[in-house]
């Protein structure tokens, strides 16, 4: 067991590096940016020319890698750029003055946040700004309809980098002006950060706005047809219109697709995001969405459970079912990664029993679909008082934990067995360890009870995971620490920090001691439960990142962000490999379909996206919810999706409807363009309303009766 | 893009603090005189400052899982920003936010009292909170949603009102009511209209309507206590059904209940019983979750029945039946408003059945007493159409039976309560329809027998609504302790009055030297009271002025105004100066009534002194200000 845990941090280690090279675009905004971080960016800028901002950029290098003991490096970088010798003196005794790791972090970050800032200062005259703008949507207004709508797009970017502009040069009416003259005219779902820049109005508020930098760091990507692009490019050098060109040419990141120019519903599919749609070869790399073979256990013909419900002839039942179950396992599906692709922890035998126990309830499942909807059980929290944060059941449905406002953590037992602690050490050794029921008899009879409370967070519980096996539970809070709970004591095993801030969100592996979490940092890490410090970070998201999902096979992580986009990341290698933009407000909730190829997303827009993880493709708009959606899960065939949310509400979906109307051919997958029926209230199978209860989680028993669960609020 | 989407944005585009409030938190920490500029530039990064904040805090509230933005969640954002929370935001009652004014300047603000530490470790502990505690129910079983109390009542009134209007539109389950099965295989192609050419509509299948063993003993236990004999428990039941959320599923049993109930005990002249059972319809009217357009077809028959039935008791001469049919014709007349729409024509239809049985010469007295009730119930427009002009023919034929020779004198009282209810329902009618002067000889060559009698209750009515329109006038004004809350009793009386004064927002104080708060002598004040009041009559503006002088003798008499005017921040507006009518230099007490008049009959009326019509326009405008500067104070409610 010790050379697997062995083998698995090796693995791990090494091609970490690789994931910081790849992702080394984004790192610079990480707020507590990992030593990793800083050296990318640099090497990035390096290959400039010596100009006043790359000198800074310069500095900001030399800062880091002395702070890093790099020493050689700072001298050879030294001498190539020309730079004297005391020019790093000032600002490192600034560095070492500030204490604390989180205002560390803050001083490191300055010089990057001047150099991202002074690209603005080019500029042009104020007063024009309205002039380019108008004379552009005049054209734009202009041009065919097929072409007005791609290029309706240019406008949010443009307008928000030339209010930038006018707000980074001190033209604080002229800014205002702009903002209220062309505010209007931008797509509603920009509202928001629309709000943001609204109240932005002085050069000093653009230090330290994180949003911002990410918009200016960060190229806002449009897809527009090249013929489209040609009607710009051609418009805009006739007319001589520089600084428009300039924004295009510098913030701008324009993927130009041959053939038909997208429509205007196309567009506002795709629309929304932060930083604008995914570049189509964001989409490219493959993604093994198959799943992992299972362990061939054999499923022992124990005859007390037969007897128990021969009457329904069951034994005969279970014979080819178990075959075909075999049989399936047998053959590798060719989209599946390789076994050991992510190193995962061999089965115990208490895993095995569970299998066992998996297998025997999933022959006596339910199978659902349009005409035959599944029973939904709703757990009430009572007396909650507004506090409940985040909710789990276990696989099992044996078990539920809720975490809280006041930072605590219960864990309540649904069925009649009792929660019991393991007896204390004194007594474990008076035990006969030879018997067979030693695991009966290390627990403390004494200390039975429905539920368990466990403290030690000192903020509000936000994510919550049981592990796969049931003997752990995870918590991710305010307070910026994972916890680690065990669930045989029902005390805290381990303190994961990392992140600093509030923590949004935690989940365990579906194999276990893999975990992942995500927070206001804007950066997911990976854990495994025995080391402390994470294996990898996946960063790349702009703002918070909301919501952690594991894929089924354990090699993909999924995180949902308020910048409104979806990525996919392959564990292996902590690359990003899928980027889904759509949603229209903060993502809040994401679940992998049973077979892995797909991916449902719940945002605060009330709508839920579904998306094909191998093409890389929006298959679908569910609309019909009010609210923000806060849980959603595939039913245990993946027939029926289930949402729930704030509106008080549960839906069922017909989602095996939606995946199959979708028309798509080799063109729409090639280059994502798809048209999206409006056809959710066909595929709205049922809406179960609750008195006065948001629905905050929900759970497919194994046997596919739904479970949803939320606090009554009065 | 909407236009309302735009409008908003422009507002939170500039939104920013006002300089006073800088100049005023500079104040309160010490900081004397802050420069203009400074005041500018502050406010502007206040502001900036707060939205990000608040969007910062909307955050957690999300992750919370909330509606309601907490001070929690404000702590929790000025954390992330590396700032000290603020602390002891907790407050178990609801702190009011005061405003006030004075020298000119105008503040919002909260009271904050000096807390004795001692006293909070004294006082007992509250008591502990009930714990967490977890509850499982069914929400739906396969598709269906059941009718149990966990559950919110399985139809809301306006998706019963749908289901009844529309029953073509395709009803998903959990929407629709328990026991209605997705009717899929029965489903034809029928194009729905609205597009959805593809889906097949779903028809519902006739169902019974199963009830649980709950509702089976529920429905034994009402119906039983509606038509019982103990008065305490069919009032309790009445009440169940009037308020009950989730009658939705008996509804059926209910109407099918009644129609049965009316049709056997009108054979068998139980007036008691009818009574109960038009009672029991009351209540189902009045029950705010159920739509009833579905059991008209059972009802309507029942009530018209109990209206017009030739004989309803077993002793026609001595028991009120006419009582019934009065209260039957309300409740016809109520549906009628209720329900009749273009397709369904209900009250036409119900118009057209009274008259055509009270044209009928053979119809009986007691008949002919309910058509004209259930007319006359209709309104007055129906009044005036079809009642008055037959007033003539009415009155020879009562006139016959009361001076004629004797025949029964079962005809007699039934002509008596004819005549009578015509006049009653008739004068109002008439007295609005002519012009004062009311000459018994024209009404008796333009109604025949009944006019002189007509000519009496009218003008009783004219004089009666003009002593409603004095009563309406007489607005008291009490005003409590300790935030002056003035509350007008006869507003409150009234149900139908459309606004109650409420102070202190409505109250202006009006002083004659300019002065503030913290004057030790508190200066005049003048009390300026409105209402608007929709008398039975005529609609009045009430204006009471109200002054009062720093000693508390000369406080009028509708008014009790304790001495707190002294010792209490005023929660009123201060006003240096005053209206360009009133004097101001003249402490002495007022008391004005000035009743509008909304229509040319009622006349203006002054009490003490006669005012120019200038004044009351301008406490009118006063009015509204106050109108206004209730606003900020309602909107900023903190958050609890």
């Amino acid at each position: 067991d010790t050379s697997l845990a062995k083998q698995k941090t090796d693995i791990k280690t090494e091609p970490s590096t690789d994931g910081f090279g790849n992702n080394n675009a984004n790192d610079g905004r990480v707020l507590s940016a990992s030593p990793g971080s800083g050296s990318s960016t640099g090497s990035n800028k390096q290959t400039a020319a010596v100009t006043p901002e790359d000198q800074q950029t310069l500095l900001a290098v030399l800062q880091f890698l002395k702070k890093n003991k790099l020493i050689e490096s700072v001298e050879i970088l030294r001498r190539e750029a020309g730079l004297p010798e005391n020019s790093l003196d000032p600002k490192a005794t600034e560095s070492a003055g500030a204490g604390s790791g989180g205002a560390a972090a803050v001083a490191e970050d300055q010089p990057d946040v001047r150099v991202v800032l002074s690209a603005y200062s080019q500029q042009g005259d104020p007063t024009l700004y309205e002039v380019y703008y108008s004379d552009l949507k005049k054209f734009i207004e202009t041009v065919l309809d097929c072409h007005r709508a791609e290029l309706s797009q240019v406008f949010y970017p443009l307008f928000v980098h030339m209010y930038l502009e006018l707000v980074y040069n001190n033209h604080e009416s002229e800014a205002k002006a702009f903002f209220e003259k062309f505010s209007g005219d931008q797509e509603c779902y920009y509202e928001e950060d629309l709000r943001v820049l609204s109240g932005l109005t002085k050069k000093e508020h653009m230090r330290g706005n994180e949003t911002l930098l990410d918009f200016r760091t960060s190229k806002f990507v449009l897809r527009i047809s090249r013929d489209s692009y040609q009607l710009l490019k051609r418009h805009l050098q006739e007319r001589q219109n520089n600084q428009i060109w300039n924004i295009i040419q510098e913030h701008l990141y324009i993927d130009i697709f041959d053939g038909m120019p997208r429509s205007k519903s196309q567009i506002d599919a795709m629309s929304g995001s932060l930083a604008g749609e995914a570049k189509r070869e964001a989409n490219k790399t493959k993604v093994y969405y198959g799943l992992l073979k299972e362990p061939e256990i054999e499923l022992p013909l124990d005859d007390e459970d037969e007897e128990a419900e021969n009457e329904e002839g069951k034994p005969k039942k279970k014979k080819p079912k178990k075959d075909s179950m075999g049989s399936k396992s047998k053959k590798q599906d060719p989209n599946a990664p390789s076994q050991n692709r992510i190193p995962l922890p061999e089965l115990k035998d208490s895993d095995k029993l569970d299998k066992i126990m998996y297998m025997k309830e999933a022959t006596k499942r339910i199978r659902l679909g349009s005409d035959n909807l599944p029973s939904v059980c709703f757990y009430t929290f009572l007396n909650a008082y507004q506090g409940l944060t985040a909710v789990d059941f276990t696989d099992d449905s044996s078990l539920i934990a809720g975490g809280f406002a006041d930072s605590t953590v219960r864990v309540w037992s649904v069925t009649p067995k009792k929660l019991r602690k393991v007896k204390s050490a004194a007594d474990l050794n008076l035990i006969d360890k030879e018997s067979d029921d030693v695991l009966e008899r290390i627990m403390d009879e004494k200390t039975a009870s429905e539920s368990k409370i466990m403290y030690g967070h000192s903020g509000p519980v936000y994510g919550i995971s049981f592990s796969p096996d049931r003997n752990y539970l995870l918590s991710s809070s305010e307070d910026g620490t994972v916890r680690l709970w065990s669930l045989l004591t029902f005390t805290c095993l381990v303190a994961y920090k990392g992140h600093n801030y509030p923590v949004w969100d935690t989940q365990f592996s579906p194999y276990g001691y893999y975990f992942v979490s995500g927070g206001h940092d804007r950066v997911a890490r990976l854990w495994a439960t025995d080391h402390y410090q994470p294996l990898r970070i996946f960063s790349g998201h702009l703002a918070d990142i909301t919501c952690t999902r594991f894929h089924p096979n354990s090699n993909y992580v999924a995180t949902g962000s308020s910048d409104r986009t979806i990525r996919v990341w392959d564990v292996l290698s902590g690359n990003c490999v899928r980027i889904f933009t759509g949603h229209k407000g903060p993502i809040h909730s994401l679940a992998f379909s049973p077979n892995g190829k797909f991916l449902a997303s719940g945002a605060t827009d009330g709508r839920v996206l579904l998306w094909d993880i191998g093409h890389g493709l929006m298959m679908g708009e569910l609309k019909g919810h009010t609210d923000t959606i806060y849980s959603l899960r595939f039913s245990r065939d993946g027939e029926i999706l289930a949402s729930g949310s704030m509106d008080n509400t549960v839906r069922l979906w017909d989602v095996m409807k939606a995946f199959d109307d979708l028309e798509t051919d080799d063109f729409t997958a090639a280059t994502g363009h798809i048209h999206l029926q409006d056809n959710s209230q066909e595929l709205l199978l049922g809406t179960y309303t609750t008195k006065s209860t948001p629905v905050i989680h929900l759970h497919f028993t194994r046997r596919n009766l739904l479970l949803a669960a939320g606090a009554f609020n009065p | 893009m909407s236009a309302m989407a735009e409008e908003r944005r422009q507002k939170h585009c500039s939104v920013v603090l006002p300089t006073e409030s800088m100049k005023a938190m500079a104040e309160s920490v010490g900081v004397g005189q802050l420069q203009e500029d400074s005041c500018v530039a502050l406010s502007e990064e206040v502001s900036y400052r707060i939205k990000e904040i608040a969007q910062d805090a909307l955050k957690f509230m999300h992750h919370g899982k909330r509606r309601k933005l907490t001070t929690s969640d404000i702590d929790n954002a000025l954390k992330l920003k590396n700032v000290e929370p603020l602390y002891g935001f907790q407050s178990q009652e609801f702190i009011p936010f005061r405003f006030a004014s004075g020298g000119g300047r105008e503040l919002h603000f909260y009271e904050e009292k000096e807390v004795d530490l001692s006293d909070i470790i004294n006082t007992p502990l509250p008591r502990v909170p009930l714990d967490v505690s977890l509850k499982a129910h069914w929400l739906s079983i396969e598709g269906m949603q059941p009718a149990i109390p966990e559950n919110p009542p399985p139809a809301t009134k306006e998706q019963q009102k749908v289901e009844s209007t529309e029953p073509l539109k395709v009803v998903k389950p959990g929407q629709e009511e328990e026991g209605t099965i997705q009717g899929k295989g029965q489903g034809t192609t029928t194009p729905d209209g609205k597009g959805k050419e593809k889906g097949l509509i779903r028809l519902k299948p006739r169902s019974t309507h199963e009830l649980s063993v709950e509702q089976q003993l529920y429905y034994k236990e009402i119906t039983e206590a509606c038509v019982g004999s103990c008065e305490a428990k069919r009032a309790e039941a009445l009440q169940s059904i009037a308020t009950d959320p989730g009658l939705y599923q008996m509804l059926p049993r209910f109407s099918t209940f009644i129609s049965e109930g009316v049709r056997v005990n009108v054979v068998q002249n139980n007036l008691a019983l009818l009574i109960y059972l038009m009672r029991m319809v009351k209540a189902l009217m009045d029950n705010p979750t159920l739509y009833l357009e579905k059991y008209l077809h059972e009802l309507i028959p029942a009530v018209v029945t109990c209206i017009v039935s030739k004989q309803l008791c077993l002793r026609p001469d001595v028991d009120n039946h006419w009582a019934l049919r009065d209260f039957a014709a309300r409740l016809m007349a109520q549906s009628c408003k209720t329900f009749s729409t273009t397709t369904n024509n209900i009250q036409s239809r119900i118009t057209k059945t009274f008259t055509k049985s009270w044209l009928d010469d053979k119809t009986q007295w007691t008949t002919r007493y309910g058509c004209i009730a259930g007319l006359a119930e209709l309104g007055p427009d129906v009044i005036k159409t079809l009642i008055i002009p037959r007033l003539a023919i009415e009155g020879a034929r009562i006139k016959a039976v009361m001076e004629g020779p004797v025949i029964s004198n079962i005809d007699k009282i039934g002509a008596e309560h004819v005549q009578s209810l015509l006049l009653k329902h008739c004068a109002s009618v008439i007295a609005k329809l002519r012009s004062p002067p009311d000459n018994v000889e024209q009404y008796r060559t333009e109604y025949g027998y009944l006019g002189p009698m007509l000519c009496s209750h009218v003008m009783k009515a004219r004089t009666q609504a003009a002593l409603q329109a004095q009563q309406v006038n007489r607005t008291t004004l009490t005003i409590t302790q300790p935030r002056l809350r003035a509350t007008a009793a006869q507003a409150n009386r009234r149900p139908r009055t459309p606004s109650i004064i409420k102070v202190p927002s409505s109250l202006t104080l009006m002083s004659p030297r300019p002065g503030t708060p913290s004057q030790p002598s508190p200066p005049a004040t003048k009390y300026i009271v409105m209402a608007t009041s929709a008398g039975a009559a005529s609609t009045q503006q009430v204006i009471l002025v109200i002054t009062l002088s720093s000693s508390q003798s000369a406080s009028p008499v509708t008014s009790t105004v304790p001495s707190a005017t002294s010792t209490l921040q005023p929660l009123v507006k201060l006003e240096p100066g005053s209206g360009p009518g009133l004097t101001a230099s003249r402490p002495l007490q007022k008391y004005i009534v000035v009743s509008l008049p909304s229509s040319a009959s009622s006349s203006l009326e002054t009490k003490s002194s006669v005012l120019p019509t200038s004044i009351s326009s301008s406490s009118l405008d006063g009015g509204m200000k106050l109108e206004r500067s209730e606003s900020p104070g309602a909107s900023t409610q903190s958050p609890h």
